[in-house]
């Protein structure tokens, strides 16, 4: 067996992301999308860090973006998670087939 | 096989099989549990890699925040104990070919190319991390850095406003 490195850090990566895309597409509740969402972002910071650890040792640069990366997550899921309750208090529901009155 | 491969495969096999937990579990408070460890999973492959800074962030603000909040928001919007509602067998299927074609693609892809790697495996200083990200000289991070903290002030002020309670006579 080859000793741990860049590829099976990707393939994690590649794994992690693609779990995420189809939680995606199948779940309909709001709160397990935003789940999936949040195991994408962190599929890309572990590229980052494995780009920045096995290719790029010297500079910093994947490191600051994960740490951007993961200050933007934050925003978004406090953001998303008012916009979900404020959602459920006018439909008393969070699933995504009851939240289409914008198409009308 | 020495200690620190198989730390390495314990922890793979950890995020993994909980990251796919989380996304087909039908109860969802379960689901946010699984997410939970799968986020614990790759804090731990940080620490791993050496790179204890962002292991730290990652629990801190992943597992100490986003994970909380998610599992209060769940309380708030869910009547306790019931299932989600099961999904159309073809929307699984269609999900699982797609995602299944676009990891074959990208696994190929990665394994075709070849990356110049660099033998210096030296791993980030605290102090390093500290300079250059309030530097302003070529290579700094000083404005991002000040350009997220008037973001993250915009979105607390959002949160506020979107999930402040209106008043019963504007109904």
């Amino acid at each position: 067996m080859m000793q741990p490195g860049l590829y099976h850090i990707l393939f994690i990566s590649a794994a992690l992301f693609f779990i995420g895309v189809y939680g995606f597409l199948t779940r309909r509740n709001l709160i397990t999308m935003l789940m999936s969402i949040e195991l994408i972002l962190n599929s890309v910071n572990l590229n980052f860090i494995a780009f920045n650890k096995y290719l790029w040792p010297g500079k910093l640069d994947g490191l600051f973006f994960t740490l951007f990366i993961i200050a933007i997550a934050a925003a978004e899921a406090a953001v998303a998670i008012a916009i979900i309750i404020n959602l459920y208090r006018s439909h008393q529901s969070i699933d995504v087939e009851n939240a289409e009155d914008l198409k009308y | 096989m020495n200690g620190s491969e198989i730390i390495f495969y314990l922890l793979a096999a950890l995020t993994l099989t909980c990251g796919l937990l989380s996304v087909s579990t039908r109860q969802i408070f379960r689901a946010a549990i699984y997410l939970l460890f799968s986020l614990i999973g790759i804090a731990g492959i940080y620490f791993w890699l050496q790179y204890e800074f962002i292991a730290a962030v990652q629990i801190v603000v992943y597992v100490g925040g986003i994970v909380v909040l998610i599992i209060f928001s769940i309380f708030l919007t869910q009547q306790a104990g019931e299932k989600l509602p099961k999904q159309k067998p073809g929307r699984k299927i269609f999900s699982a070919l797609a995602v299944f074609c676009g990891f074959a693609l990208t696994m190929v892809q990665v394994y075709q190319h070849e990356f110049d790697f660099d033998k210096a495996l030296v791993s980030p200083t605290m102090s390093n991390i500290g300079q250059n990200m309030l530097s302003t000289k070529e290579g700094g991070y000083a404005l991002p850095f000040e350009v997220i903290s008037m973001l993250l002030l915009a979105a607390m002020i959002g949160c506020i406003v979107i999930a402040l309670r209106s008043k019963p006579e504007t109904k």
